[in-house]
């Protein structure tokens, strides 16, 4: 089964009906989903319910493996998306060069905040997964623990913790688990620089291989 | 059993041990030891760090402790293009490079709407379980000389590198072959390959017939083995345990199987392995069998291999449309998913990298508290880690 | 050379009168240089080469023909090692514990005879004395685990003294049976109680004891590889575990010693089995107090004690290790039974027969 080929309305219900399952269960906090047929399902959620669509989706649907959590920065790179060098290389106040047509997009199932958290959630009955976003505002950012629901999300949140620097409330532990205990900010927000690119610049796309389609056409 | 039961009988027959010592170790002053193991530890195979509280031999509290590898491939991915990505993550687990790429290609391959051709999908399975057999054949002999068995892990390195050279007879690489495109695959198999490859495939039956009653069959690795580090399949899979490790606790779930990503294994006929022990043994026991496994799905593969190109019509340079898609495989270590964030551009805004072993590590934890020192090299040489794919 | 100069050389040496220092002196210095011989022949032969061999590997093969001198370079190389001493270590202990195990060692082979008049200290209580002294190292591996202030170390000495000390009693029962045989404790006795000795009447090959005390060889065997802390039996030195145990610490020429122990115990002990269960330096055909055997002895000897070094070895290469509980368990629960029944039994057939 490809992504484009399988038309399956099968599975497509089926997803149908998971949403429409957490939408009862959630009933305000549930704020939209998105489905592509045969393929995956996203649902957004309010950040109250975090721990409820958690347990709804592992009690009522099913999705006992516990997949991960981690967390989007939806902040344009303040340093350029593109491998083009002079976007690579700015100068030295990053709100100079950051341009001001590019504002935040956000993926499926909408988002209003520049975090977003991400859960995915696996049926190993139903053999579907379920991508699970909630919005954390700025100012507040911060959102319950799953740890009393999976246990396994104990290690991914001190993960996300460090990284983007969220935090999980009621989490026992919640100190670096990949970074030296010093370091300081959250490497994988997208204002944070990657200094290796910094030190030396990258030579961008210099050699583009020959692909074995490209060279009948 | 209900988890919550086992988990709390173990529990409670700890405190209740621990109770019963505590007045005695006050009588006689004693007080529990901090061993630290690692980041250099023969056991560790890598710089896991591991901080263990004992009280005599047994374990207290076990806390693992990484990081001493994090290479922030999530990170370097975002300044990255996409063809530049797949050099990046076969250093994810690197006993089985070919395995980590593909995932993320066919996210990627979701995002453009490409599909590959048939051939290139079927060799792509191929490698797929070739890079299975090289890193799962490793585990085989490793976990032995964790055990004190000096000999199988020479015979795993002996018949491994059959395996390696056939990879490397198609990618080029042994190690990092960084074979796999957006579209397709690289090369075409050269001639020859496919009898060759049958014949290292019988080899590697021999190799897994010979440990099942060289390891498997040993009283002292049994000895040592059941009974230790039982994890009940429903605690397993809320730590996100996969692979082997969880079909070891009876779970009949394999990727392969039951995912939806369009690689060859439903055209071709092979059996899921499981075990309903959950020890140590029982771990040991898969990933055997799925290693014989993996040879018949290759044979079977190269039997009914699809003539035709290898190679879908893709722009010369790669920009992967908006969207989001997330793309799992069963890997040798277990899952191993991507979910990619593609904003248009020539990169990808975010790439969240599931890695196995990650995962299966983050039970240790609750799987260490009680056990004995010997036991803590059972337990971690059996649930199998790769640094590199806990690290990332 | 001929026979009959050797004869009269070895009669010459003899009937040699020295100062008893002298004649102490010579003694001492022979054992002193048999032990790093022992050591080197069975590091070479089973260490490097029956290892690699089952293993599908070669081994050295560059120093010295097919690799015979790797050992030499290796001892050279430790030689030149630094000389670490932990800076918490207690640093008499540490310097000692090494000398404490090779000198257990040593004093093993004062008592193995190698023919009828080779051999160093002929005593009535010989093979009493040899598991007596033998016990000695686990001293030396106490004092290295714990003057090593190093908790891999220390773990390490724990277990092997719990391990070294459960293991002498299967090691002396074992034994007994022989003693009951033969009906003497002094080691020469033995040996020719074996030569002399009779299978149900048949006195075609002697009796070397194997064939009667089957039992106590295994026990002997099981409880030897337990003394060398070998694998199966290795979690004292467990590297993947504790990483060397005792001799994580150890460094250059103390680490040799260690080695040498190691090494020159299983000959010591696998020398004693071949005396005790083999017939030892005698052919059962022979006239035991002919000259020639003071020359032959030695040699049959060697070969006898690498049978039997071949059996340890081969157990050491192919087995993993077992649990600190389970092995306390294989003893007490295993092997001191069995020994007690094949004394008992022993016992009886000694008295009916």
């Amino acid at each position: 089964m490809s992504p484009l080929s399988s038309t399956s309305t099968e599975v497509d219900e089926q997803r149908q009906q998971w949403a429409a399952t957490l939408a009862d269960a959630l009933g305000n906090g549930y704020l939209d989903h998105h489905i592509i047929p045969g393929s995956d399902l996203w649902v957004r959620v309010a950040k109250q319910s975090w721990v409820e669509v958690a347990t709804a989706a592992r009690d009522q649907l099913g999705c006992t493996f516990f997949d991960w959590i981690s967390a989007i920065d939806w902040l344009p790179s303040p340093y350029g998306r593109d491998m083009n060098a002079q976007e690579d290389n700015p100068a030295q106040d990053p709100s100079e060069t950051s341009k001001p047509e590019k504002t935040i997009e956000h993926g499926h199932a909408g988002g209003k905040t520049r975090f977003q958290m991400l859960l995915r959630l696996h049926s190993i009955s139903a053999h579907m997964g379920i991508n699970i976003k909630a919005d954390l505002p700025d100012a507040d950012l911060n959102i319950d623990t799953l740890i009393e629901v999976f246990p396994g999300a104990n290690w991914h949140e001190r993960e996300v913790w460090e990284m983007f620097g969220i935090h999980f409330n009621g989490h026992p532990d919640l100190r670096h688990i990949y970074l030296p205990g010093e370091f300081e900010g959250n490497p994988l927000r997208k204002d944070f620089p990657l200094l290796a690119r910094r030190v030396k610049p990258w030579p961008g796309i210099v050699d583009v291989e020959m692909f074995p389609g490209e060279e009948t056409s | 059993m209900n988890t919550a039961d086992v988990h709390q009988r173990r529990q409670m027959d700890y405190v209740a041990s621990q109770a019963a010592d505590a007045r005695l170790n006050l009588e006689i002053e004693t007080e529990g030891m901090t061993l630290n193991i690692g980041p250099q530890h023969p056991a560790t195979h890598g710089t896991l760090r591991l901080v263990a509280r004992l009280d005599g031999e047994q374990v207290v509290e076990a806390e693992p402790i990484m990081g001493y590898m994090h290479r922030g491939y999530e990170k370097l991915t975002e300044v990255r293009t996409y063809p530049q990505v797949t050099t990046l993550i076969n250093r994810i687990d690197w006993l089985g490079s070919f395995a980590n790429e593909v995932p993320f290609i066919l996210a990627a391959e979701k995002l453009m709407e490409i599909e590959a051709p048939p051939r290139a999908m079927w060799i792509r399975t191929v490698l797929f379980e070739l890079s299975r057999i090289a890193n799962i054949s490793l585990f085989l002999g490793d976990m032995a000389v964790q055990l004190g068995a000096l000999t199988p892990v020479f015979m795993a390195f002996r018949d491994r590198e059959f395996v390696l050279n056939q990879i490397e007879a198609v990618t080029g690489g042994r190690f990092h072959p960084n074979f796999d495109r957006i579209g397709g695959i690289k090369d075409d198999l050269p001639k020859g390959w496919i009898n060759d490859t049958k014949a290292v495939m019988g080899r590697i039956r021999d190799f897994c017939d010979e440990f099942e009653e060289l390891v498997l069959g040993n009283e002292i690795f049994q000895a040592r083995c059941r009974g230790i580090g039982i994890i009940p399949p429903a605690m397993g899979l809320s730590y996100g345990l996969s692979g082997a490790n969880i079909r070891a606790s009876g779970v009949d779930w394999d990727l392969r199987r039951d995912g939806n990503e369009a690689l060859a294994y439903n055209q071709v006929d092979w059996k899921v392995w499981t075990h309903p022990d959950g020890d140590s043994f029982a771990r040991y026991w898969v990933r055997l069998q799925e290693t014989r496994e993996a040879t018949y799905i290759v044979e079977q593969l190269l039997d009914g291999l699809p003539a035709g190109p290898i190679m879908a019509k893709v722009p010369r340079i790669i920009k992967v449309p908006a969207g989001e898609a997330y793309s799992s495989t069963e890997n040798p270590l277990g899952e191993m998913s991507y979910y990619i964030v593609s904003q248009g551009d020539l990169v990808p805004f975010r790439v969240k990298i599931r890695s196995a072993s990650f995962s299966n590590m983050s039970i240790t934890p609750w799987l260490l508290k009680g056990v004995f020192v010997p036991d803590i090299v059972t337990i971690l040489a059996s649930l199998y880690f790769i640094l590199g794919d806990i690290d990332r | 050379m001929t026979p009959a100069f050797l004869q009269s050389l070895t009669g010459a040496v003899l009937a040699l009168e020295v100062p008893y220092w002298v004649s102490s002196a010579i003694k001492l210095g022979l054992v002193a240089l048999v032990i790093p011989t022992a050591a080197l022949m069975l590091g070479y032969v089973f260490l490097l080469k029956m290892m690699s061999f089952m293993q599908s590997r070669l081994g050295p093969m560059e120093a010295g023909p097919y690799g015979s001198l790797q050992l030499l370079a290796d001892g050279v190389k430790f030689l030149q090692k630094e000389d670490i001493f932990p800076e918490k270590a207690d640093r008499t202990v540490f310097a000692l514990a090494p000398l404490v195990v090779l000198i257990s060692t040593f004093l093993i082979y004062v008592v193995i005879p190698a023919g009828p008049d080779a051999v160093v200290a002929q005593l009535d209580v010989g093979i009493f004395y040899a598991l007596a002294v033998s016990s000695l190292s686990v001293v030396g591996i106490l004092m290295a685990g714990w003057a090593s202030a190093n908790k891999y170390a220390l773990m390490g000495g724990l277990r092997a003294a719990g391990q070294l000390i459960a293991y002498e009693l299967p090691l002396v029962l074992a034994v007994m049976g022989v003693v009951i045989q033969a009906g003497t404790l002094d080691l020469q006795k033995i040996v020719t109680a074996q030569a002399h000795g009779e299978i149900f009447g048949w006195g075609g090959i002697g009796n070397p004891f194997i064939l009667t005390q089957f039992v106590g060889f295994f026990i002997f065997l099981v409880a030897v590889q337990a003394e060398l802390t070998q694998p199966p039996f290795d979690m004292p030195v467990a590297e993947s575990e504790i990483v060397g145990g005792y001799q994580v610490e150890y460094t250059g020429f103390r680490f040799l010693f260690f080695f040498m122990g190691e090494f020159g115990t299983a000959f010591a002990f696998a020398a004693l089995a071949a005396v005790m269960f083999l017939g030892g330096w005698a052919l059962p055909w022979g006239d035991l107090t002919h000259w020639g055997f003071n020359i032959a002895g030695p040699v049959i000897l060697l070969i006898k004690t690498l049978a039997v070094a071949t059996l340890i070895f081969w157990f050491r290469f192919t087995y993993p290790r077992l649990r600190e509980d389970q092995l306390q368990r294989l003893a007490w629960k295993f092997l001191i039974p069995l020994s007690l029944v094949n004394i008992v039994v022993t016992g009886i057939f000694k008295v009916a027969l």
